[in-house]
């Protein structure tokens, strides 16, 4: 792992820079050329056949996956060693975007790449890799991940399929059954987990074709109705010794592993979506009439594509921040080194406060765009000749799958404390410690910033200095019983998410504004959403205070948190206008470029 | 054979144009670019030929800004094998374009110049014809369909009254129609493959070619707005008012 700018978790103690960030405006006219074919692609062949895909038509979806292996847009970030591209995990990220705009195609290559590849690059031997890996890169293959049952979802480890050794000591025979395999119809390979002899949570590598698998039928789902979910049955299904993955006994490693990077890759699905539905609400209220003019023309849709595009701007701008800190963890990474499955696991490990993060900041951003898109439609969108329909009822899963958000919430701040307990987020109680003292200290008000940049920055300081003070007070009043007392727990993830994407829309204005393009826009969809966001986190932080404190610490604490909770006051209404023109000038969410 | 494919950026056809402020051009700033479909169509082609072991060399020039290696880079993906970029910033009008482009065919030799039988942007449909007369070569314009013969290229054109087949002596130059096929998506690999194809950049001086335009872009303006429709009672009533206030019949 090269030399990280920002350490995991460390974004909530240290400041920023613009020049350490990663953003959109960065990439380079061949990553452009990248993200170009994959929309060629999907506009070109999948959008096109969206029904046939949606109702599942025989041999539709494998034939296009097959297709976009064969143009490469399944191996991208795969080392070139075991055919994939060996892409930088921006430009991953970017692809990921791109491949988004027919939903279920998209978690059908997104589960593929993802969870269904992944596991055998990470923990494979040598050999796992070279025998699946490249044909997984090229759509050869197709890959599935079968770790939830019908019994276990957000507590994987209490599986109940087994895996015991074969007599002849040739065979694991796995028993049991696992639910909700996503490509379980048409996936030539899953990562099946069973414990072994009933007690040891173990990985393996599980061909279709191995005795004693099959697949149920085809779930009835909600939405994503062309991606294919299917239970995995196991009876005595035999799987050579050597198709264990990882070692006996750690499959949560190869379970957990992997999933940080789908979760963040999820976001960055989520943000190809909300682009496609904000283009699609625009053009829809632009085109519709009542009262003798275009809905368009109205405050209240003004706003409602104002703050679309504001969300997207902001998860925009985390998204690529956060694909360039990733990308400092996995980059230079030696596939062919001996050590290469520790070194990613050592990437991996860096960044699950992040991921989890975006997995919920991507998520509830675009149903927030799903749903005020039908809004948008009014009575259209809520019938099937109108894509809202299907955009609301396909974005859902999004908050379930990849570890439900009420999952991702707790496991945030439950990383946070891991990481520094184990000494890996040195600073924090330095920073924990500067607080107290400056709390001490009178304060003297400073003439507010005019400048939209600096005023943002001055909420950003202090919505840290907020979740350190109220974190810190909550591990030191609550204790060991935080964990249980969920309710204070999910409110400082939401500061933190909060937190994240604000500072990421700041960071990149100053980086907009370093490489002298035009951020009037960015800067207005900065300002509003910082200051809705502030707000947010004010008021987080006030029902967690009080919630966990009581008497003069509750006092002192409110105390504390009005100082630095003072708000610069701007007029959010008017900037939201200036935005919504933009959108409806441009049929689309802001970017500084031509596309 | 060695095939010269001339590649134009253009405004995305997708993307909507607008005058900008003065009415001197179109409004540019935020505009999308992509290679003229018509010539992706000639560059498809040209790599079919060589797939099909007809062609051995295809060379993508484009004449334009240095924005245009963009398109060039995407001819180099797609399966171009080196490409051209013939770099000025001066407005062209296509006996300009057709000049340096016969000095870079005078540069490179190929066997057969293929291109698009028009650029979306200007629909001047002119370049082609233009070499055909300046390099005093063969051509066949419009062609839907191409085949290789010894020496020889037979073509298939489109025609208002039905579909022509003329044999062209090569060198020649053969524009592409609409229909001659569907160009391939771009594959990633093809693009990772492309950092490593050359790319040379030549300026009108290196060329000698002198680019002063016979040609002047005057003025920009949009085509006034639709009205609105009018409903008619009968027939009758329709054929009357096509004489006496449309007086198109
Ligand atoms: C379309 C689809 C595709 C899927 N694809 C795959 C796949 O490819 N591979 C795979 O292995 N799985 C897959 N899943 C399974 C998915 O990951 C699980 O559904 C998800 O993890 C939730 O588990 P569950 O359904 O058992 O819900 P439960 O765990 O029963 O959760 C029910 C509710 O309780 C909440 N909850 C649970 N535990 C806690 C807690 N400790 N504290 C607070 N709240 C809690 C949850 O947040 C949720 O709101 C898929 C699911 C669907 C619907």
């Amino acid at each position: 792992m090269s030399q990280l700018t920002l350490r995991g978790g460390e974004f909530l103690l240290r400041e920023a820079e613009p020049r350490d960030t990663f953003i959109y405006e960065d990439f380079t006219s061949e990553d452009l050329l990248i993200a170009q074919a994959a929309d060629e692609f999907i506009r070109g062949e999948v959008l096109p056949k969206n029904d046939a895909i949606d109702h599942q038509e025989e041999g539709l979806a494998v034939q296009l996956l097959k297709k976009a292996g064969e143009l490469g847009l399944l191996g991208a970030d795969l080392p070139e060693m075991y055919g994939g591209l060996g892409l930088a995990k921006m430009t991953s990220t970017l692809l990921a975007e791109k491949m988004s705009l027919q939903a279920s195609f998209a978690v059908s290559t997104g589960a593929h790449s993802g969870i269904g590849t992944l596991p055998i690059l990470f923990f494979g031997t040598p050999e796992q890799k070279k025998k699946y890996v490249p044909r997984l890169a090229t759509g050869e293959l197709v890959g599935a991940f079968s770790l939830s049952e019908a019994g276990c979802g957000s507590d994987p480890l209490s599986a109940r399929t087994k895996a015991t050794l074969s007599p002849d000591g040739k065979h694991y025979l796995l028993n049991g059954e696992k639910m909700w395999t996503t490509n379980g119809g048409w996936a030539d390979v899953f990562i099946v987990f069973a414990k072994i002899d009933g007690e040891q949570f173990s990985a393996f590598i599980v061909e279709r074709g191995f005795p004693g698998v099959s697949v149920g039928r085809e779930e009835h789902k909600l939405g994503i109705k062309g991606s294919s979910t299917r239970r995995v049955i196991l009876e005595n299904a035999q799987v050579p010794v050597e198709n264990l993955l990882h070692i006996a006994g750690k499959g949560h490693h190869v379970a957990f592993g992997v999933l940080n990077i789908g979760r963040f890759k999820l976001a960055a699905a989520g943000l190809g979506g909300c682009r496609e539905a904000l283009t699609i609400a625009t053009r829809y209220a632009k085109d519709r009439q009542q009262f003798g003019k275009s809905i368009s023309e109205f405050g209240l849709i003004k706003e409602k594509l104002a703050e679309m595009a504001i969300r997207i701007f902001a998860l925009e701008s985390a998204v690529y921040r956060t694909a360039g800190m990733l990308n400092e963890a996995f980059h230079g990474i030696d596939a062919g080194a001996e050590n290469a499955n520790e070194l990613y696991h050592h990437a991996d490990e860096e960044f699950p406060v992040e991921c989890a993060i975006l997995k919920v900041l991507g998520s509830e951003v675009l149903d927030f765009v799903a749903d005020e898109t039908v809004q948008i439609h009014g009575g259209f969108g809520y019938t099937e000749e109108f894509p809202a329909a299907q955009i609301y009822r396909d974005s859902r899963i999004n908050r379930i799958f990849e570890g439900t958000n009420e999952i991702n919430r707790l496991l945030m701040l439950d990383q946070m404390m891991k990481r520094a307990m184990k000494g890996k987020l040195p600073g924090m109680m330095e920073a924990a410690q500067a607080i107290r003292s400056e709390l001490n200290q009178p304060m003297m008000p400073s003439p507010d910033p005019t400048d939209p940049v600096e005023q943002v920055e001055r909420h950003v300081k202090n919505a840290k200095k907020i979740i350190l003070m109220t974190a810190g007070m909550a591990v030191e009043e609550v204790g060991m019983q935080l964990q249980e007392k969920q309710e204070i727990v999910a409110r400082l993830s939401d500061c933190m998410i909060h937190l994240f994407a604000m500072e990421s829309a700041w960071l990149r204005v100053r980086k907009l504004q370093e490489k002298g393009l035009d951020a009037t826009i960015a800067s207005a969809m900065m300002q509003v959403y910082a200051y809705d966001a502030f707000d947010a986190i004010e008021a987080s932080a006030r029902r967690a205070i009080l919630s966990f404190v009581e008497g003069d610490m509750r006092h002192i604490l409110l105390t504390a948190l009005k100082r630095y909770a003072r708000r610069i006051e701007i007029n959010t209404m008017e900037l939201r206008r200036q935005i919504a023109e933009y959108v409806i000038e441009h049929e689309r969410a802001w970017s500084a470029s031509g596309k | 054979m060695k095939i010269l494919v001339p590649v134009k950026r253009v405004p995305d056809p997708y993307a909507k144009v607008a005058p900008n402020a003065d009415g001197s051009d179109i409004a540019r700033d935020s505009l999308p670019y992509a290679v003229n479909p018509f010539d992706e169509i000639a560059l498809e082609e040209a790599i079919r030929l060589k797939e099909a072991g007809s062609a051995t060399e295809i060379v993508a020039v484009s004449v334009g800004s240095e924005e245009s290696t963009e398109q060039l880079r995407t001819a180099l993906a797609m399966g171009a094998d080196r490409a051209i970029l013939v770099q000025t910033s001066d407005w062209l009008d296509a006996p300009a374009v057709a000049r340096l482009l016969a000095a870079v065919y005078r540069r490179e030799n190929p066997d057969l110049i293929l291109l698009g039988k028009q650029a979306v942007d200007m629909d001047n449909n002119q370049v082609g014809q233009m070499l055909a007369a300046m390099l005093d070569l063969p051509q066949a314009t419009f062609a839907s369909k191409i085949e290789a013969q010894s020496g020889q290229m037979r073509v298939e054109r489109e025609t208002d009254n039905g579909t022509e087949t003329v044999s062209v002596t090569l060198p020649a130059i053969i524009t592409a129609d609409l229909r001659l096929n569907e160009p391939r998506y771009v594959a990633l690999t093809g693009i990772v493959r492309a950092r490593s194809k050359p790319l040379e950049t030549l300026t009108s001086a290196d060329l000698g070619v002198s680019v002063s335009a016979s040609v002047r872009l005057v003025r920009v303006e949009t085509p006034p707005k639709r009205q609105a429709g009018k409903r008619v009672e009968s027939p009758q009533q329709l054929v009357q008012l096509l004489k006496e206030e449309a007086k198109v019949i």
